[in-house]
């Protein structure tokens, strides 16, 4: 179970051929995730770890029966890749890659309108469910099969949450990164409906950072919609306005977007916030313990 | 990536929107020669520096004739001009733009900016012109309008006229107005702009409807496919660390404090910062190594924090993912023999190859103080600088 990925999720490597790609091919097929295939235009035919490469997505599709694609293809590229997946009507693309120009972005979501596929990303470490399938470029150790649902804009902030629960014993379900740029395909309020919706999941940690209103959307949507305990936490109380912390969502620009209105907001909203990140897991602990799903999520 | 006004003028003269005739100047001599080629009998005199607020810092000067022109272009350049936005440290003047005056009639406000909430482009109008966009959101939100724009037809005429309705353009400049507003739109989507803001858009005497300033900020992420931009780039106007971070492909921001921060992703760089503020101490700068960081490029970031005069102390935080310790350990140890450590470095190093980076610090003989969680690091280097 968990969201988006699971056991039985066939993957493509969009750009495989490339070394970030071909060396998350290895750690992914180590990890168990069913790799079907990969794709760079002009390299049909060859292998890849024993991957078959395609020239296009579709001949991809045809030939292993695909049904989600991860992103790998350098920037210049990458918008293209994404919309060559939606045309052959993948159910999910998640996109690794960091630096895609801002209205490449604008065209590929209006582009998306009404299609089936799903976008996770871009700038984000993947989706992996525990056990059964890790997209992305997530060190797959520190991840254990549970009930907790993670999301995340930022990839390390994401690994320092489930390593905190992983070492006090509370496994996860699916940890879903949903990427550092301004626009995305997946918003929390998507990954927390599906959370919402899934069976094994029983509490969710939502970690933000400074930057756009999204959080505080999402906080207004748990108030309104959530069966499950949520906890976040939010990075850049101590960045300065208007400059760009690294993600390039991550700026507060005419007075919107800090951390303190994020936290005011979520925490009105009934979701408990950690103080330090250092504090993500205990303060989910003590939320489960006040819901009483303690016993039932302590997995190992 | 941003670039001077005048720059952002000749951008926008090329692709048809109207701005005021000018010329750039770096010297007195060249202030003058500007102002004699303008066929005006006003001029006006503008600071060049990468912030707003010039104007009441005294960096814009109306100057009636060529002596005027050089009486003010004396007084401007080398002017450290203080304003909201530059810090209290000012910013020096190295160039002027020397304009020809109008008679300006209404002042207005046009931007463009990227709204997250529809992953749209949105064009921002107000009749509030020549004040903060900001001011204006927050004491008469009503006066401000919008328009979301589709990528695919971009800025329509009905749109553009709507704005323009709305700010109480005068009927017969509404056309020109519309003009004005779908050329700023193209000049946006064309350049892979970040933020468009016009602020003041004028009109005037004798009918026109321009730019009267312009701002223009890039998106560094198209930077690659407009070399015409990057060739505008004045690193003068830029902080040194941060533009030789930038050249390493490390993500780094200066800040106000004392201890110097080196991690690995965004998030958790932000969030480093966050947790020593926590602890009572005052991170110097945000700097991402980002997830392939090989050692060289950790040699060069610790570098750069060390090159800060503030730092007292460095706090190394790294969640090995992709990023290994073992790679992290060796640029750290490589970058002390290079340039030295004469003061306290606290190492929390977690996940992929976690022991072989603690041993490679372990057998360096440097004196590391390691830290076993983020928290623990953070509270450590707190107490070290103090």
């Amino acid at each position: 179970m968990g969201v988006y990925v699971n056991k039985d999720t066939k993957v493509i490597v969009q750009g495989i051929t490339g070394g970030t790609a071909k060396f998350h091919t290895k750690q992914m097929l180590e990890y168990g995730t069913k790799i079907v295939g990969g794709v760079t235009p002009k390299k049909g035919g060859t292998e890849v770890e024993g991957v078959p490469v395609f020239n296009t997505v579709q001949d991809a599709v045809d030939e292993t029966g695909a049904n989600a694609s991860v992103v790998y293809v350098p920037a210049p590229a990458a918008a293209d890749a994404i919309l060559e997946a939606v045309d052959a009507e993948l159910d999910l693309v998640i996109c690794i890659t960091e630096h895609i120009p801002v209205m490449d972005m604008v065209k590929v979501k209006r582009a998306m309108e009404g299609k089936k596929t799903r976008l996770v990303g871009p700038n984000c470490p993947g989706v992996i469910t525990a056990d059964e399938c890790k997209i992305g470029i997530q060190p797959g150790y520190i991840h254990k099969k549970g009930h907790i649902g993670v999301i995340s804009r930022s990839g390390t902030l994401t690994y320092e949450a489930v390593h905190q629960l992983s070492e006090a014993g509370y496994g996860q379900t699916t940890a879903v990164g949903i990427g550092g740029d301004p626009v995305i395909g997946t918003s929390f309020i998507d990954a927390l409906s599906a959370f919402n919706e899934d069976a094994e999941t029983e509490a969710v940690v939502m970690i933000g950072e400074i930057g756009g209103t999204d959080e505080e959307e999402a906080a207004e949507w748990v108030k309104a919609n959530m069966d499950k305990p949520v906890i976040g936490f939010i990075g850049g109380a101590t960045a300065p306005p208007g400059k760009r912390m690294g993600h390039a969502g991550a700026i507060i620009s005419g007075g919107k977007g800090t951390a303190d209105e994020k936290i005011r907001v979520m925490n009105e909203c009934g979701i408990k916030t950690a103080d330090t990140p250092a504090e993500i897991g205990e303060t989910m602990i003590n939320v489960l313990k006040e819901n009483g799903l303690q016993e039932k999520c302590k997995t190992h | 990536m941003n670039i001077h006004e005048y720059q952002g003028k000749d951008i926008l003269r090329e692709s048809g929107v109207n701005v005021p005739n000018g010329h750039v100047a770096y010297t007195i001599d060249e202030a003058a020669r500007a102002a004699e080629k303008l066929d005006s009998d006003v001029f006006v005199v503008k600071a060049q520096i990468h912030a707003g607020g010039r104007g009441k810092a005294g960096g814009v000067k109306i100057a009636k004739n060529l002596d005027d022109v050089r009486t003010y272009a004396d007084e401007i350049l080398g002017k450290n001009l203080v304003t909201h936005q530059t810090g209290p440290e000012g910013k020096e003047v190295k160039r002027l733009l020397i304009e020809e005056g109008c008679d300006i009639q209404n002042e207005y406000y046009v931007g463009l900016v990227l709204d997250r909430a529809t992953s749209r482009v949105v064009m921002m109008a107000s009749e509030e012109g020549g004040t903060e966009i900001e001011d204006v959101a927050a004491e008469t939100p009503e006066k401000i309008f919008k328009e979301v724009i589709d990528p695919v037809v971009g800025l329509t005429g009905y749109q553009a006229r709507r704005l323009a309705f709305n700010i109480n353009i005068p009927d017969e400049l509404i056309g020109k107005a519309a003009k004005f507003m779908i050329g700023l739109y193209n000049v946006f989507v064309e350049k892979d702009c970040s933020i468009a803001e016009i602020n003041p858009l004028v009109t005037t005497g004798d009918g026109q409807v321009m730019a009267l300033d312009s701002k223009l900020n890039f998106d560094d992420n198209a930077l690659f496919r407009h070399k015409d931009i990057v060739d505008l780039r004045d690193l003068e106007e830029e902080d040194e660390k941060e533009t030789e971070a930038s050249k390493y492909d490390l993500s780094y921001v200066s800040l106000d404090g004392n201890i110097g921060c080196m991690v690995n992703g965004a998030g958790l760089a932000m969030s480093t910062m966050d947790i020593i503020k926590h602890y009572g101490g005052d991170p110097a700068n945000f700097l991402d190594v980002g997830g392939g960081a090989t050692a060289e490029k950790v040699t060069e970031a610790f570098k750069i924090i060390l090159s800060d005069s503030h730092v007292k102390g460095i706090f190394v935080n790294i969640f090995g993912g992709i990023m290994k310790c073992d790679v992290i350990a060796e640029g750290v140890v490589e970058a002390t023999k290079q340039v030295g450590l004469d003061i306290p470095l606290v190492v929390r190093l977690e996940g992929t190859n976690v022991d072989l980076g603690k041993k490679i610090l372990d057998e360096s003989g440097l004196n590391i103080t390691s830290a076993g969680s983020m928290a623990d690091g953070a509270e450590k280097i707190v107490s070290a600088v103090k």
